[in-house]
Protein backbone atom coordinates (compact mmCIF):
# COMPACT_ATOMS: atom_id res chain seq x y z
CA UNK A 1 0.00 0.00 0.00
CA UNK A 2 1.70 3.13 -0.32
CA UNK A 3 2.18 5.95 1.63
CA UNK A 4 -0.14 8.54 0.84
CA UNK A 5 -2.95 5.67 1.31
CA UNK A 6 -1.34 5.35 4.86
CA UNK A 7 -1.29 8.89 5.72
CA UNK A 8 -5.21 9.33 4.17
CA UNK A 9 -5.93 6.43 6.28
CA UNK A 10 -4.60 7.93 9.83
CA UNK A 11 -6.09 11.29 8.97
CA UNK A 12 -9.75 9.58 8.41
CA UNK A 13 -8.77 7.43 11.77
CA UNK A 14 -7.81 10.71 13.73
CA UNK A 15 -10.66 12.59 12.50
CA UNK A 16 -13.24 10.60 13.45
CA UNK A 17 -11.78 9.66 17.15
CA UNK A 18 -11.78 13.43 17.74
CA UNK A 19 -15.39 13.58 16.78
CA UNK A 20 -16.53 10.35 18.69
CA UNK A 21 -14.36 11.51 21.84
CA UNK A 22 -16.34 14.38 21.80
CA UNK A 23 -19.52 12.87 21.12
CA UNK A 24 -18.52 9.73 23.98
CA UNK A 25 -17.65 12.80 26.22
CA UNK A 26 -19.76 15.75 25.70
CA UNK A 27 -22.90 14.77 24.06
CA UNK A 28 -23.77 11.30 25.41
CA UNK A 29 -25.32 11.18 28.65
CA UNK A 30 -23.95 9.31 31.36
CA UNK A 31 -25.49 5.65 32.05
CA UNK A 32 -28.08 6.01 35.01
CA UNK A 33 -26.24 3.03 37.14
CA UNK A 34 -22.55 3.36 36.19
CA UNK A 35 -22.01 6.87 36.01
CA UNK A 36 -19.32 8.28 34.04
CA UNK A 37 -17.13 5.57 33.80
CA UNK A 38 -19.74 3.66 31.72
CA UNK A 39 -18.04 5.23 28.29
CA UNK A 40 -14.97 3.13 28.83
CA UNK A 41 -16.82 0.69 26.79
CA UNK A 42 -16.84 2.81 23.50
CA UNK A 43 -13.02 1.98 23.87
CA UNK A 44 -13.19 -1.50 25.79
CA UNK A 45 -15.51 -3.22 23.44
CA UNK A 46 -14.06 -1.80 20.16
CA UNK A 47 -10.14 -2.61 21.08
CA UNK A 48 -11.87 -6.59 21.83
CA UNK A 49 -13.69 -6.98 18.38
CA UNK A 50 -10.69 -5.70 16.62
CA UNK A 51 -7.90 -8.42 18.52
CA UNK A 52 -11.08 -10.73 17.68
CA UNK A 53 -10.97 -10.24 14.29
CA UNK A 54 -7.09 -9.96 14.20
CA UNK A 55 -6.46 -13.34 15.98
CA UNK A 56 -9.34 -15.26 13.46
CA UNK A 57 -7.18 -13.48 10.52
CA UNK A 58 -3.93 -15.03 11.44
CA UNK A 59 -5.58 -18.72 12.15
CA UNK A 60 -6.94 -18.16 8.34
CA UNK A 61 -3.51 -17.00 6.97
CA UNK A 62 -1.82 -19.85 9.32
CA UNK A 63 -3.97 -22.56 7.92
CA UNK A 64 -3.40 -20.94 3.79
CA UNK A 65 0.17 -21.05 4.82
CA UNK A 66 0.31 -24.74 5.74
CA UNK A 67 -1.63 -25.48 2.52
CA UNK A 68 0.24 -22.91 -0.05
CA UNK A 69 3.60 -23.12 1.93
CA UNK A 70 3.72 -19.51 0.83
CA UNK A 71 5.56 -17.29 3.18
CA UNK A 72 3.69 -13.80 2.64
CA UNK A 73 0.41 -15.97 4.26
CA UNK A 74 3.01 -16.38 7.31
CA UNK A 75 3.99 -12.55 7.15
CA UNK A 76 0.12 -11.94 7.46
CA UNK A 77 -0.44 -13.79 10.25
CA UNK A 78 2.17 -12.39 12.20
CA UNK A 79 1.46 -8.53 11.55
CA UNK A 80 -2.42 -8.91 12.69
CA UNK A 81 -1.30 -10.93 15.43
CA UNK A 82 1.04 -8.88 16.75
CA UNK A 83 -1.68 -5.69 15.97
CA UNK A 84 -4.04 -8.02 17.56
CA UNK A 85 -2.01 -8.20 20.72
CA UNK A 86 -2.05 -4.44 21.16
CA UNK A 87 -5.45 -4.31 20.62
CA UNK A 88 -6.47 -7.18 22.89
CA UNK A 89 -3.99 -5.28 25.95
CA UNK A 90 -5.99 -2.44 25.36
CA UNK A 91 -8.91 -4.29 26.21
CA UNK A 92 -7.63 -6.10 28.87
CA UNK A 93 -6.50 -2.61 30.73
CA UNK A 94 -9.12 -0.66 30.08
CA UNK A 95 -11.50 -3.62 31.94
CA UNK A 96 -9.47 -3.59 34.79
CA UNK A 97 -9.77 0.00 35.20
CA UNK A 98 -13.75 -0.18 34.83
CA UNK A 99 -13.75 -3.22 36.98
CA UNK A 100 -11.92 -0.97 40.13
CA UNK A 101 -15.00 1.16 40.24
CA UNK A 102 -17.68 -0.75 39.75
CA UNK A 103 -16.92 -4.33 41.18
CA UNK A 104 -14.45 -2.76 43.29
CA UNK A 105 -11.22 -5.40 42.53
CA UNK A 106 -8.83 -4.60 39.80
CA UNK A 107 -9.17 -8.31 38.68
CA UNK A 108 -11.45 -11.24 39.29
CA UNK A 109 -10.58 -15.28 38.00
CA UNK A 110 -13.86 -15.29 36.14
CA UNK A 111 -14.40 -17.34 33.41
CA UNK A 112 -14.49 -14.48 30.73
CA UNK A 113 -10.95 -12.09 32.47
CA UNK A 114 -9.29 -15.75 32.68
CA UNK A 115 -9.69 -17.13 29.13
CA UNK A 116 -9.10 -13.32 27.79
CA UNK A 117 -5.64 -13.55 29.64
CA UNK A 118 -4.86 -16.91 28.55
CA UNK A 119 -5.66 -15.66 24.96
CA UNK A 120 -3.42 -12.87 25.43
CA UNK A 121 -0.85 -14.96 27.22
CA UNK A 122 -1.05 -17.75 24.21
CA UNK A 123 -0.49 -14.89 21.49
CA UNK A 124 2.16 -13.10 23.52
CA UNK A 125 3.97 -17.02 23.66
CA UNK A 126 3.30 -17.51 19.36
CA UNK A 127 5.16 -14.09 18.62
CA UNK A 128 7.70 -15.97 21.38
CA UNK A 129 7.87 -18.65 19.57
CA UNK A 130 8.84 -17.26 16.26
CA UNK A 131 11.88 -15.40 17.87
CA UNK A 132 12.83 -19.12 19.42
CA UNK A 133 13.38 -20.57 15.36
CA UNK A 134 16.10 -19.62 13.04
CA UNK A 135 14.96 -21.62 9.68
CA UNK A 136 11.90 -19.17 7.94
CA UNK A 137 10.43 -22.21 6.96
CA UNK A 138 10.29 -24.16 9.73
CA UNK A 139 9.38 -21.20 11.89
CA UNK A 140 6.25 -20.44 9.57
CA UNK A 141 5.38 -23.91 10.06
CA UNK A 142 5.58 -24.01 13.65
CA UNK A 143 3.68 -20.66 14.28
CA UNK A 144 1.51 -21.47 11.99
CA UNK A 145 0.47 -24.94 13.95
CA UNK A 146 0.48 -22.41 17.30
CA UNK A 147 -1.86 -20.30 15.83
CA UNK A 148 -4.92 -22.54 14.72
CA UNK A 149 -4.34 -24.22 17.97
CA UNK A 150 -4.40 -20.50 20.03
CA UNK A 151 -7.38 -19.34 17.77
CA UNK A 152 -9.77 -22.11 19.78
CA UNK A 153 -9.59 -19.69 22.93
CA UNK A 154 -11.46 -16.83 20.47
CA UNK A 155 -14.80 -18.44 20.54
CA UNK A 156 -14.24 -19.71 24.82
CA UNK A 157 -13.52 -15.86 25.21
CA UNK A 158 -16.30 -15.22 23.24
CA UNK A 159 -19.07 -17.54 24.77
CA UNK A 160 -17.80 -17.77 28.52
CA UNK A 161 -20.38 -15.32 29.43
CA UNK A 162 -22.70 -17.52 28.08
CA UNK A 163 -21.34 -20.77 29.41
CA UNK A 164 -20.63 -20.46 32.57
CA UNK A 165 -21.68 -17.96 35.60
CA UNK A 166 -19.63 -14.55 35.88
CA UNK A 167 -19.13 -11.51 37.41
CA UNK A 168 -18.52 -9.76 33.88
CA UNK A 169 -22.06 -9.01 32.66
CA UNK A 170 -23.99 -10.64 30.25
CA UNK A 171 -23.21 -9.71 26.37
CA UNK A 172 -24.51 -6.26 24.76
CA UNK A 173 -24.32 -7.87 21.46
CA UNK A 174 -26.13 -11.31 20.69
CA UNK A 175 -27.20 -11.19 24.42
CA UNK A 176 -29.20 -10.80 27.05
CA UNK A 177 -27.74 -7.61 27.89
CA UNK A 178 -29.42 -4.10 26.36
CA UNK A 179 -28.48 -0.49 25.28
CA UNK A 180 -29.97 2.51 24.88
CA UNK A 181 -29.36 2.86 20.55
CA UNK A 182 -27.30 6.21 21.23
CA UNK A 183 -24.70 4.09 22.85
CA UNK A 184 -25.17 1.20 20.48
CA UNK A 185 -24.34 3.63 17.03
CA UNK A 186 -21.64 5.28 19.16
CA UNK A 187 -20.05 1.48 20.14
CA UNK A 188 -19.87 0.78 16.29
CA UNK A 189 -19.14 4.12 14.72
CA UNK A 190 -15.87 3.98 17.10
CA UNK A 191 -15.03 0.78 15.66
CA UNK A 192 -14.45 2.02 12.73
CA UNK A 193 -11.67 4.50 13.63
CA UNK A 194 -9.74 1.60 15.35
CA UNK A 195 -10.03 -0.78 12.46
CA UNK A 196 -8.94 1.72 10.05
CA UNK A 197 -5.52 2.24 12.51
CA UNK A 198 -5.60 -1.36 12.84
CA UNK A 199 -5.10 -1.61 9.44
CA UNK A 200 -2.48 0.74 9.32
CA UNK A 201 -0.39 -0.64 11.64
CA UNK A 202 -0.90 -4.18 9.83
CA UNK A 203 0.38 -2.48 6.57
CA UNK A 204 3.47 -0.93 8.26
CA UNK A 205 3.81 -4.66 10.00
CA UNK A 206 3.92 -6.40 7.00
CA UNK A 207 6.07 -3.70 5.24
CA UNK A 208 8.76 -4.55 8.11
CA UNK A 209 7.94 -8.23 7.31
CA UNK A 210 9.23 -7.84 3.66
CA UNK A 211 12.36 -6.08 4.57
CA UNK A 212 13.14 -8.48 7.36
CA UNK A 213 13.51 -10.79 4.31
CA UNK A 214 15.14 -8.44 2.16
CA UNK A 215 17.54 -8.09 5.01
CA UNK A 216 18.24 -11.83 5.55
CA UNK A 217 18.97 -12.25 1.57
CA UNK A 218 21.38 -9.22 1.84
CA UNK A 219 23.12 -10.81 5.13
CA UNK A 220 23.75 -14.36 3.25
CA UNK A 221 25.29 -11.96 0.30
CA UNK A 222 27.25 -9.92 2.43
CA UNK A 223 28.72 -13.76 4.11
CA UNK A 224 28.94 -15.17 0.82
CA UNK A 225 31.34 -11.95 -0.86
CA UNK B 1 -17.36 9.22 44.43
CA UNK B 2 -18.33 10.73 41.15
CA UNK B 3 -15.24 12.56 41.08
CA UNK B 4 -13.39 9.03 41.18
CA UNK B 5 -15.50 7.63 38.91
CA UNK B 6 -14.91 10.13 36.17
CA UNK B 7 -10.93 9.98 37.01
CA UNK B 8 -11.03 6.52 36.19
CA UNK B 9 -13.12 6.95 32.96
CA UNK B 10 -10.58 9.34 32.33
CA UNK B 11 -7.68 6.55 32.92
CA UNK B 12 -9.18 4.19 30.97
CA UNK B 13 -9.18 6.37 28.01
CA UNK B 14 -5.31 7.24 28.82
CA UNK B 15 -4.57 3.75 29.15
CA UNK B 16 -6.53 2.62 26.02
CA UNK B 17 -4.29 5.33 23.71
CA UNK B 18 -1.04 4.75 25.74
CA UNK B 19 -1.06 1.67 24.93
CA UNK B 20 -1.91 1.95 20.86
CA UNK B 21 0.59 4.58 21.10
CA UNK B 22 3.39 3.12 22.24
CA UNK B 23 3.11 0.24 19.66
CA UNK B 24 2.90 2.75 16.97
CA UNK B 25 6.23 4.17 18.50
CA UNK B 26 7.63 0.62 18.81
CA UNK B 27 6.80 0.02 15.11
CA UNK B 28 8.32 3.15 13.87
CA UNK B 29 11.27 2.78 15.90
CA UNK B 30 11.24 -0.82 14.37
CA UNK B 31 10.83 0.43 10.42
CA UNK B 32 14.13 2.94 11.05
CA UNK B 33 16.12 -0.26 12.17
CA UNK B 34 15.52 -2.18 9.43
CA UNK B 35 16.29 0.53 7.25
CA UNK B 36 19.17 1.36 9.04
CA UNK B 37 20.36 -2.00 8.65
CA UNK B 38 19.66 -2.27 5.31
CA UNK B 39 21.40 0.68 4.29
CA UNK B 40 24.91 -0.26 6.44
CA UNK B 41 24.57 -4.07 4.59
CA UNK B 42 24.29 -2.19 1.20
CA UNK B 43 26.89 -0.21 1.54
CA UNK B 44 29.25 -2.94 2.74
CA UNK B 45 28.26 -5.17 -0.34
CA UNK B 46 29.04 -2.36 -2.35
CA UNK B 47 32.49 -1.85 -0.80
CA UNK B 48 33.17 -5.24 -0.96
CA UNK B 49 32.20 -5.30 -5.00
CA UNK B 50 34.93 -2.20 -5.52
CA UNK B 51 37.60 -4.37 -4.20
CA UNK B 52 36.83 -7.27 -5.42
CA UNK B 53 36.84 -5.42 -8.93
Amino acid sequence: MREKTLIVLCIVAAILLAHNLYVILLVLPDEVAQGPIFRIIFLHVPAAWTAFLGFLAAAVASALYLVRKDLRYDAFAVAVTEVGLAFAAANLVTGMIWARIIWGIWWTWDARLTSMLVCWLLYAGYLMLRHAVEEPTQRARIAAVFSIFASVDVPIVFFSIRWWRTQHPQPVVWGGGSMDPAYWNMLFLNWVPLLLLGMVMVVIRLRQERRQRELEALRRMAHAL
Amino acid sequence: MDERNFLYMFYGFLAAWLILALYLVALVGRERRLQREMDNLRRMIEEKHREAS
